[in-house]
């Protein structure tokens, strides 16, 4: 059974069409990555998951649940979060950002959990716990959200365009970093990015979207080996993606 | 959002079972016949002096009396007699006729009265004493040499030669029915040109040549300083503006003695009299209390003994330099200070109780535009008529005081607790809601703490203007340091005012200093600069 699964998922901003019955599942421990340009639906789609946006059709399910019968509180603190500009609290320690979710399900462990997680993205809780976000680097402020994202051990992890904002040496450090932690916890991720080589490096899965449809989704050897539509081709060309250009 | 709401109820009700205990305990007060009797006066310096006058002659007489000043105009005073937050005033036939029973003009001055006494009498209880003998009038007035030049004695000879002769009248004088408009009317005026002229100006201008004829009131203390005529209003256009004391009819009728003892100065001012005082008063700069002995003494109404004394210790005052005047008035203006601060504090704490949840409530919602304009309109209402709107409700005093300033207060909090509230960061509040935090998490953890520095600049702000309004509140007898702005506006004194204006502004700045460091001690640690307040 698929952790995440969307179905002939629609979703309307006024006139303009974000999801045109999109469909997709994400397996557990499976990591899909969702990629296309701006305005594509990707975000959107993301955002189904954890009720940020509501379909104006279409089913969402999480963990075989559809995401309309559970509380959507509940729902969102088991499942980690990780958006672009990181969205720290500003006025809270590093360890106090990574302890959120445990703190919000009142987790006597919060502060230790938040320690695990910090030592998990990198950042030694003993050097970084009582710094503000602030003090931090960007690249170190995406750590945080990392381990916020997972402290509270979920199975599942949403995250939107994290490294896009990093420069170039910096995302590859916390490329690194992620593959790594993936292979130590198993967790499911739905990773939007609009960075081919990214998706490339990260994901078992990758599904292009155009339009608020979904191009083609399949493992990356099998995206550049055979690109299914003219447009596929055309994002791997213009990325450089090519079957031997990719280690 | 639904909890603030309950909450700015209870916080209001709170208000008004405070204030409506206070009303008890003032009225609480009244009967027994040894009770002070409590002198009022308009804010301006006839009305304090004849105040003044009342009071020491009730004195004399073994009255214990309590001095309520400069209560704002008409509007504010002869409500607060009717309510008995005093007992008498001094007060005028015609501003009776006209303001209070909104009657038609009447030009026989004996009708007037009779009009007033039995209209204040049978509809709302109130005793016009028997005129004190003199009118306060608008004045024509030109140069003593021009009446004998062109021989002028009255309004109609005026009429006569108005082609050749400038006026200087007050904006006010110029626009009310009343006044040019209708004297233009009723004389056939038309004078060679009309100049608006501000009252401090217009006997200077008139005396250097620069208009022939001004708008004085009858009793002028600079109509007796220099060599002016007052042409006679032979066709009587204005309304008789006879002084009398008017007094609340529950007093009248509980405390006979006293207001026997008012009526032995009935007759017995004549204009010359009362514009001789004024001019001591506001020319010279006496002071109030030698002034109304020394009336009272050539009015043969006080025994000697109590004259000589008194008037040797103020004559010292009047020449000393204005820190001595300061430090001489210490422990009065510590006492008006710490008033003022209550006035202030307590208003600007009900103003937060209710302005901040309010904010909150509001905030995320797309009301908040229409309840920030709404209660915007109340700062647009001016003092003064907010005062008065509230006086058939509250009363004189400490109480509607606080209400006034409490909602002068309610705008700069509830704009910037919208404002901080929206501008705090978006990214952060989506985040913690998109991790599992409730909406109201979001506000209580994320929202509220990133705005916190903006709320408090609104309420730094509604402290600094609080503190500013609050001298208004001396108009309607709630004391603070606007008792001696308005005596020494009235009375021209400028240590005066000074004495209530330098403690105000710098109570202003300890305060806003103050709250500095609490924006700071509020401030999340993460978001403190490092400036000071």
């Amino acid at each position: 059974m698929p952790v995440l699964s969307a179905s002939n998922v629609v979703r309307r901003f006024g006139a303009v069409t974000a999801l045109d019955g999109v469909s997709l599942d994400v397996e557990a421990g499976e990591c899909v990555a969702l990629v296309g340009e701006s305005g594509s639906g990707k975000s959107t789609l993301l955002r189904a998951f954890n009720r940020v946006t509501e379909p104006d059709a279409g089913a969402i399910r999480v963990d075989g649940q559809d995401v309309r019968d559970v509380d959507t509180v509940a729902l969102r603190r088991r499942i980690g979060y990780v958006p672009q500009d990181g969205g720290l609290l500003p006025h809270w320690s590093v360890r106090r950002n990574a302890s959120l979710v445990p703190w919000l399900e009142a987790r006597a462990d919060a502060a230790a959990a938040a320690d695990g997680a910090l030592e998990l993205v990198g950042l030694p809780a003993a050097q970084f716990g009582d710094r503000w976000p602030h003090q931090l680097s960007g690249g170190q402020r995406q750590r945080v959200a990392m381990a916020r994202a997972l402290a509270a051990n979920p199975r599942i992890v949403l995250l939107d365009e994290p490294f896009g904002a990093l420069d170039a040496i910096t995302r590859s450090d916390l490329q690194q970093m992620f593959a790594g932690l993936r292979r130590r916890t198993g967790i499911a991720a739905l990773l939007v990015t609009h960075d081919l080589h990214e998706a490339y490096l990260l994901a078992d899965r990758i599904a292009v979207m155009r339009a608020g449809r979904i191009e083609q989704d399949a493992a990356p050897a099998t995206l550049i080996g055979a690109p299914a539509t003219a447009y596929v081709q055309q994002l791997l060309e213009r990325a450089h993606v090519r079957p031997e250009g990719v280690r | 959002m639904n909890g603030a709401r309950p909450l700015a109820a209870g916080v209001v009700l709170a208000a008004l079972v405070i204030a409506s205990s206070a009303t008890a305990q003032q009225s609480g007060a009244a009967p027994g016949s040894g009770r002070p009797i409590a002198i009022g006066s308009k804010p301006f310096g006839e009305s304090y002096l004849l105040a003044e006058v009342f009071a020491q002659l009730l004195e004399a007489r073994g009255h214990r009396v309590v001095r309520r000043l400069g209560l704002g105009g008409t509007d504010i005073i002869f409500p607060a007699l009717q309510q008995g937050a005093i007992d008498v005033y001094p007060e005028y036939t015609g501003a009776g006729l006209l303001v209070i029973l909104k009657a038609p003009p009447e030009p026989d001055a004996s009708r007037v009265f009779d009009i007033v006494s039995r209209e204040f009498r049978a509809r709302l209880d109130a005793i016009w004493l028997p005129p004190l003998g003199f009118e306060n009038t608008y004045a024509m007035s030109v140069r003593t040499e021009t009446a004998e030049r062109l021989g002028l004695r009255t309004l109609s000879d005026f009429a006569r030669v108005s082609r050749e002769l400038r006026a200087g009248f007050t904006a006010d004088f110029i626009g009310r029915q009343d006044g040019l408009p209708g004297l233009t009317a009723a004389y056939g005026l038309a004078p060679r040109s009309v100049n608006a002229l501000s009252p401090a100006v217009k006997y200077q201008a008139l005396m250097a040549g620069s208009v022939d004829v001004i708008d004085a009131y009858s009793t002028d203390g600079l109509l007796a300083r220099y060599p002016i005529t007052v042409l006679q209003d032979d066709r009587h256009f204005f309304p008789p503006y006879d002084a009398a004391a008017l007094v609340r009819g529950a007093t009248a009728r509980e405390q006979p003695s006293a207001i026997a003892a008012l009526t032995e100065l009935s007759g017995r001012i004549d204009v010359l009299r009362m514009r001789r005082w004024n001019e001591r008063l506001e020319v010279n700069g006496d002071e109030i209390g030698r002034v109304a002995r020394d009336a009272l003494n050539e009015l043969g109404l006080l025994a000697a003994a109590t004259d000589t004394s008194a008037a040797g210790g103020a004559a010292g005052a009047s020449e000393s330099s204005l820190w001595t005047y300061l430090w001489g008035r210490r422990a009065e203006i510590g006492r008006l200070t710490v008033r003022h601060l209550m006035l202030a504090g307590v208003s600007l704490l009900l103003a937060v109780a209710v302005a901040v949840p309010l904010g909150l409530a509001v905030s995320r919602s797309t009301a908040a535009p229409a309840v920030v304009r709404g209660v915007g309109v109340l700062q647009t209402i001016p003092g003064l008529a907010l005062l008065a709107f509230l006086l058939p409700l509250l009363g004189i005093g400490v109480v509607p005081a606080l209400v006034a300033l409490f909602l002068y207060a309610l705008y700069p909090i509830v704009q910037n607790t919208v404002a901080g509230i929206l501008a705090a960061d978006s990214g952060a509040a989506a985040a913690a809601e998109a991790l599992g935090m409730t909406s109201r998490q979001v506000l209580w953890h994320v929202r509220l703490p990133l705005a916190t520095p903006v709320i408090m600049a609104g309420v730094r702000t509604a402290a600094v203007l609080n503190i500013g309004t609050a001298t208004l509140a001396a108009l309607i007898g709630a004391g603070g340091l606007g008792d001696p702005i308005v005596a020494g506006l009235a009375l021209s004194d400028a240590r005066m005012i000074l004495s209530g204006a330098i403690p105000a502004a710098l109570l202003a700045f300890a305060v806003d200093w103050c709250l500095g460091l609490v924006q700071l001690a509020v401030t999340p640690r993460a978001l403190r600069s490092e400036r000071l307040p």
